[in-house]
């Protein structure tokens, strides 16, 4: 698993590569965590490269909703393939967590 | 009638659930079986393999995980075995979204997937293994 971040303007684009699971989930965790220190209040999540996603992944995931909440950050994520959009829609998560195709389509919602 | 068995024995480490998926991705596409249905499959698996290592293993490699999959006539069974601590989270009730959003919870969520994936779980323990038994009927593909 490889994670990667950037700033594109005012947005801080975290970029996912490989398999997230019980093992690598972690770096998800510290990333999203840096994020949270850093007071970002716009992350687009880029699953494009993102090849496989566990309940360990989607529990990072969720674990950050309610400080992003509270801290007013809002998340986005895009380009997610359909096996992986297919783990988060098994328990309906897809309606908890901003989820679209495109990457400008995230940007656009973003910065709506 | 069985058709098929294929079995995988491999250090109680997370760095192997990735061969984990491997074998049950690979031994799954012998049977002609939809895409979707191998991938939720391989998710099923992986999520109890995660849970067995690191919560009754303690991520240690020099145990062993069995994992053995049979192919049915109307399905595919499941067996996953090891001999670390006896644990039934089958009776456990489900969280809520809401509670595992309000709770920051990272955890709790793989059973919960395994239980809409599988058709069946059954956990039984003869001193001192503990043996996970999935199974999901399946229409096979012609």
């Amino acid at each position: 698993m490889t994670i990667s971040t950037d700033k594109e303007e005012t947005i801080y684009v975290i970029r996912l590569e490989g398999e997230l699971d019980a093992s690598s989930s972690i770096q998800l965790d510290t990333t999203l965590q840096g994020a949270l220190s850093a007071k970002e209040q716009l992350i687009l999540v880029d699953c494009e490269q993102l090849h496989y996603i566990s309940s360990a992944g989607l529990g990072v995931f969720m674990s950050y909703l309610q400080d992003f909440n509270l801290e007013g950050t809002r998340m986005v994520l895009c380009r997610m393939s359909d096996k992986v959009k297919g783990v988060f829609s098994v328990l309906g998560l897809d309606s908890l967590i901003s989820i679209v195709s495109e990457k400008e389509e995230a940007k656009k919602q973003l910065l709506a | 009638m069985r058709w098929m068995i294929e079995k995988l024995n491999i250090g109680c480490s997370t760095e192997n659930l990735k061969e984990i998926r491997r074998f049950v991705h690979h031994t799954l596409s012998k049977l002609s079986l939809p895409d979707h249905d191998i991938d939720m499959m391989v998710l099923a698996v992986d999520e109890i393999c995660a849970n067995r290592i690191i919560h009754s293993n303690q991520n240690d490699n020099s145990r062993k995980i069995e994992i053995l999959i049979e192919d049915f006539s109307d399905g595919v069974s499941f067996n996953i075995s090891d001999q670390g601590i006896f644990y039934d989270p089958t009776g456990r009730k489900d969280p809520s979204l809401e509670q595992l959003v309000q709770e920051k919870r990272k955890g709790g969520i793989g059973l919960m997937l395994v239980k809409k994936i599988m058709d069946s779980i059954e956990v039984k323990y003869e001193n001192p293994t503990t043996t996970f038994k999935l199974y999901k009927r399946i229409s096979k593909q012609a």
